[in-house]
């Protein structure tokens, strides 16, 4: 396990679970990173306030790896942008790009995704598209440059769990990228599954924002991940079609 | 008139260091975008507002 990186635009990690900043305290991020043992944060790009003295970049801790994203984004145009100033901001050339129109669903559009992806990755950004599972459009972004795949789980906040469960497995099987799942995790268990099939990190957010003990639910999916990568690379135990097998001997019984 | 993240301001003539100083943001923690296109830090001093300019300043919150 000590050999096993997650590596991502040349950068090796040995977490494999990306925490999100979003909707909870400046005041918790050490805490949760510290617990989650993430080495990769997310953050949003937003129209500077003045009234707020405090950067959220003096609460990450020292090499932790800045992921920001593309929220807010409506087309590939509006997400370049957000991408440029990101990285303008100083901190890494990796981004996570997030392209939505709908504003009920919050659903990834796949199609912007691939033509941000492909002028940013040409800009030598790191970029980590969050996408619909749709395999066709998962090898779109692969020929575009993107450095890993994000699919959803579930709509974004939600805490649904693995309602794209068949598809992801489609991209983790076909695509020769990490897969990320990302979105609509909401609990341990989901993402240990998650990492039981295949997949090579899990990003969560709303998960532990909306949980009760923020630190002590980014141990738990630490733990979790932890686990799920480790049965992964094990290779999991076969499932029997019907009946039963004992693990018990079949022979030496006490019986005349 | 110059619109500063989507405000309309009457602020051409001044320069982008001077506007960022009188508003009290710290220019080491900003990006700035003027017509869409990056102004770097280097040239925030030289960068003079004019009128029908766009101009947007951010920075990073948490989000995931």
């Amino acid at each position: 396990m000590d050999h096993d990186k997650l590596i991502l635009g040349g950068k090796e990690f040995t977490s494999r679970f990306i925490l999100g900043s979003g909707k909870y305290s400046l005041k918790l991020i050490e805490a949760a990173v510290r617990d989650a043992g993430a080495q990769i944060i997310t953050l949003a790009v937003r129209r500077a306030n003045t009234k707020e003295q405090e950067s959220i970049l003096d609460y990450i801790p020292k090499g932790v790896t800045l992921l920001p994203n593309t929220s807010g984004a409506r087309d590939a145009n509006e997400a370049v942008r957000i991408a440029r100033l990101a990285r303008e901001l100083g901190c890494g050339d990796f981004v996570k790009i997030e392209i939505m129109r709908d504003s009920k669903y919050l659903l990834p559009d796949n199609q912007e995704t691939i033509k941000a992806t492909e002028i940013l990755a040409k800009e030598g950004f790191v970029v980590l598209p969050y996408m619909y599972p749709d395999l066709y459009a998962a090898r779109a972004l692969a020929d575009a440059g993107a450095a890993a795949v994000m699919p959803l789980a579930a709509p974004i906040g939600s805490n649904k769990g693995l309602a794209a469960r068949e598809f992801i497995q489609i991209l983790i099987d076909e695509i020769d990228l990490p897969i990320i799942v990302d979105a609509g995790i909401g609990r341990p268990s989901q993402a240990c599954e998650a990492m039981e099939m295949g997949a090579a990190a899990v990003m969560a957010n709303t998960a532990l924002a909306t949980a009760g003990d923020l630190p002590l639910m980014a141990a738990a999916f630490r733990q979790a991940i932890e686990a799920g990568r480790a049965a992964y690379l094990s290779g999991l135990g076969r499932v029997l079609v019907r009946g039963g097998s004992a693990s018990d001997p079949l022979t030496g019984f006490l019986r005349s | 008139m110059v619109k500063i993240n989507g405000e309309e301001r009457d602020l051409a003539g001044v320069t982008l260091a001077d506007y960022l100083a009188g508003g009290g943001y710290d220019a080491r923690r900003v990006a700035v975008e003027r017509n869409e296109e990056i102004v770097p830090k280097s040239r925030y001093a030289q960068t003079v507002l004019a009128d029908g300019d766009c101009i947007e300043i951010v920075n990073f919150v948490g989000g995931g």
